[in-house]
């Protein structure tokens, strides 16, 4: 259980892609850290560098207090749980788990002990002497995370470990996985392309986007403060809505061809701004006010617990998301943007200026 | 009984039976095949159960005779040859050497070339496989002189070695096993070095284990293969007591171009028999890893 350490790693394949521009960040000792990100983003290859299945082409990276940039995989006392398990094939549930033990020389009955004590604490005793092919998925999963547990490495990798399994068993397996994370205290390096997933488990998340780090922070800061349009689209059910707009520098916005919206903002930007509000911020106006923002309803989306309104604002595409009990007016609708949820990003930069 | 008589007073219009020619000619083609294939098997089995005059007379024998017990016993024991001292049962041995220790030879062989070339960042090992490969188009039969000049150079006439050495030295089972390697996962790969496992931990926890049913099939086809050896063999070993089996029915059909007796077909054939049933006996038990092993992998 270590603190990890990243400065400006970077990585280029022999083909020339750069992967990752140079990134840095610390993970702090028994801290989630979450990296999300769309697919092709430089997510595995990052987590591939810590792990030691990839050179690092420039930077140094520091577990505990061992710079491991040349350390073999074997040595840098990680385990790490892959997409597709990975199991032996061949190898009993058991076999399975005490493989890593014992390459490491560990006296039988202590790597009995081990496993024996993970397989209790991933309910997987009853299985113990089953080959990978006679388990589900998310058994095989749990074998996979056994085999990671019983090494009791100083940091665990994950590489889109739910990804293979049903929408239910995910939900499940990230709950799990979380609190066992927990409960062993161990730092740990979670993958995924899924917003939601890193949304509920990370401690911290980092948006990767082309191979370059967007934001890193708690899912609250992602959330509320998005630090770039990127980050506000990518994070979010349904996405945030972004309008083109400009900024005065005076705390009023005009969305392009539309009406005027109050921002609080400490900025001193001028000019061509992208205006973001999520769906779930808006609330539908009872009555028309002076400087109206009428929206025209397309569609609507039944969630159960909510309804999502498709539509156009001053003629770009919107999307709100109004509570099942709200009564939605034929013809135009009126709506509410409290000052307060309105995000600014600079049109060229797309960096967050509130 | 009322509506038995119903029924059969009333036949159903659909089942009248046509006759399919279609599956009558199939049928017929493959009863052929099979009686082609099996008919002369038969006949040398019938006929090992005569005498040698008989057969000398009359052709090969169709039923049962009586000195089947008398043949496959001298063929197995008695001591033949010009030298006297080979039987049947040196020559069982002698094939199972050659068979057994050509099929292991290649399997190993063949696995550590493709271990290399699949696993390994060598600069070169594209190229590498595909001379391997192109020796595909070189059986022993192409190179026979050079490599029994080779062969014969190193002093290997006449032992076991020189008899299967030559023989391994083909593509096949690099060329199987890296297709088949080529299809493990990668991530097994990386879980193993995480695992803390080297490549000759990997090799031998990790991949012989997941090849054994490739491993199975081809033990077999090789093992055929080499029983079945007849021209090396015969141009490498002139001492008696290397013969296979193969080569040793030939021996005594030839004792016929010496003119001074008759030769003892009905041994001959009962050698024959002898020399087919060990590669069917093994086809036949191992049929099931046979066909996994060609078919399925278990990753
Ligand atoms: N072995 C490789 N050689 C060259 N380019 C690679 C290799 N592996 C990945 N890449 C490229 O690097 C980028 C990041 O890949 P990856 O880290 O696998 O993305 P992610 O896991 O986020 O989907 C992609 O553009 C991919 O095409
Ligand atoms: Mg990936």
């Amino acid at each position: 259980m270590a603190r990890v350490s990243l400065e400006n790693i970077r990585k280029v394949y022999p083909n020339g892609a750069e992967a990752v521009h140079p990134s840095s960040f610390d993970i702090e000792q028994g801290e989630l850290i979450v990296l999300v990100g769309p697919s092709g983003c430089g997510k595995s290859t990052l987590l591939r560098m810590v792990a030691g299945l990839e050179t690092i082409t420039e930077g140094t990276l520091t577990i505990g207090d061992r710079v491991v940039n040349d350390v073999d995989p074997a040595d840098r006392d990680i385990a790490m749980v892959f997409q597709n398990y990975a199991l032996y094939p061949h190898m009993t549930v058991y076999k399975n788990m005490a493989y890593g033990l014992k390459n490491r020389g560990l006296p039988k009955t202590e790597i009995d002990a081990k496993v024996r004590e993970a397989a209790e604490m991933l309910s997987l005793t009853e299985y113990i002497d089953r080959r990978p092919s006679q388990l589900s998925g998310g058994q095989r999963q749990r074998v996979a995370m056994g085999r990671a547990i019983v090494r009791s490495p100083e940091l665990f990798l994950f590489d889109e470990p739910l990804s293979n399994l049903d929408a239910k068993l995910r939900n499940q397996m990230r709950i799990e996985i979380r609190a066992l994370q927990r409960r062993i205290g161990v730092t740990a390096m979670y993958v995924t392309h899924d917003q939601i997933e890193a949304m509920t488990m990370a401690d911290r998340i980092i948006v990767l986007n082309a191979g370059r780090i967007e934001q890193i922070g708690t899912p609250s800061d992602i959330y509320n403060q998005p630090a770039s349009t990127f980050v506000a689209s990518f994070m979010g059910a349904p996405p945030m809505n972004l309008l083109p707009a400009s900024y005065n520098g005076n705390g009023v916005a005009t969305i392009a061809g539309g009406s005027e919206v109050k921002v609080s903002t400490s900025g001193s930007y001028q000019g061509g701004v992208q205006l973001g509000v999520r769906p779930e911020n808006v609330s539908l106006s009872p009555t028309d006010r002076a400087n109206p923002l009428t929206f025209e309803l397309d569609l609507i989306e039944e969630l159960g617990a909510s309804r999502l309104l498709h539509g156009r604002l001053a003629g770009h595409s919107f999307v709100v998301n109004a509570p099942n009990d709200a009564d939605i007016p034929d013809g135009s609708i009126f709506l509410d943007i409290p000052q307060e949820a309105v995000h600014l990003f600079a049109t060229d930069t797309g960096k967050r200026i509130n | 009984m009322a509506d038995i008589a119903e029924t059969i007073a009333t036949p159903k219009p659909a089942p009248t039976p046509k006759i399919k020619w279609e599956a009558v000619t199939d049928h017929a083609i493959l009863i052929a095949g099979a009686l082609f294939m099996l008919l002369p098997v038969l006949a040398t089995f019938t006929t090992s159960s005569h005498d040698p005059v008989t057969i000398h007379r009359e052709g090969l024998q169709l039923a049962i005779g009586d000195q089947m017990g008398t043949n496959f016993d001298k063929a197995l024991f008695e001591k033949g040859g010009f030298t006297d001292n080979v039987n049947g049962i040196t020559m069982l041995m002698n094939s199972f050497i050659l068979g057994i220790g050509f099929a292991v030879g290649k399997i190993v062989i063949g696995m550590m070339a493709a271990y290399a070339i699949v696993y390994f960042r060598l600069r070169f090992a594209t190229f590498a496989f595909w001379i391997i490969f192109t020796t595909l188009l070189l059986p022993l039969e192409v190179r026979i002189l050079p490599s029994y000049e080779v062969i014969q150079s190193m002093g290997l006439t006449n032992t076991y070695t020189g008899l299967i050495l030559p023989l391994i030295a083909s593509a096949t089972a690099t060329f199987f096993f890296r297709q088949f390697f080529r299809s493990v996962p990668e991530e097994l790969v990386e879980a193993a070095r995480i695992d803390g496992a080297g490549p000759v931990k990997f090799f031998i926890d990790i991949l012989i284990p997941l090849s054994r049913t490739m491993i199975a099939a081809l033990f077999i086809i090789m093992f055929v293969f080499g029983w079945n050896q007849y021209l090396w063999p015969t141009l490498i070993t002139t001492d008696e007591n290397l013969f296979t089996l193969v080569r040793g029915i030939r021996q005594i059909i030839q004792v016929y171009s010496d003119g001074n007796s008759i030769p003892e077909y009905g041994q001959a054939m009962a050698l024959a028999i002898i020399a087919m049933l060990p590669p069917v006996l093994i086809v036949v038990f191992f049929q099931n890893w046979f066909v996994k092993g060609l078919t399925e992998s278990d990753k």
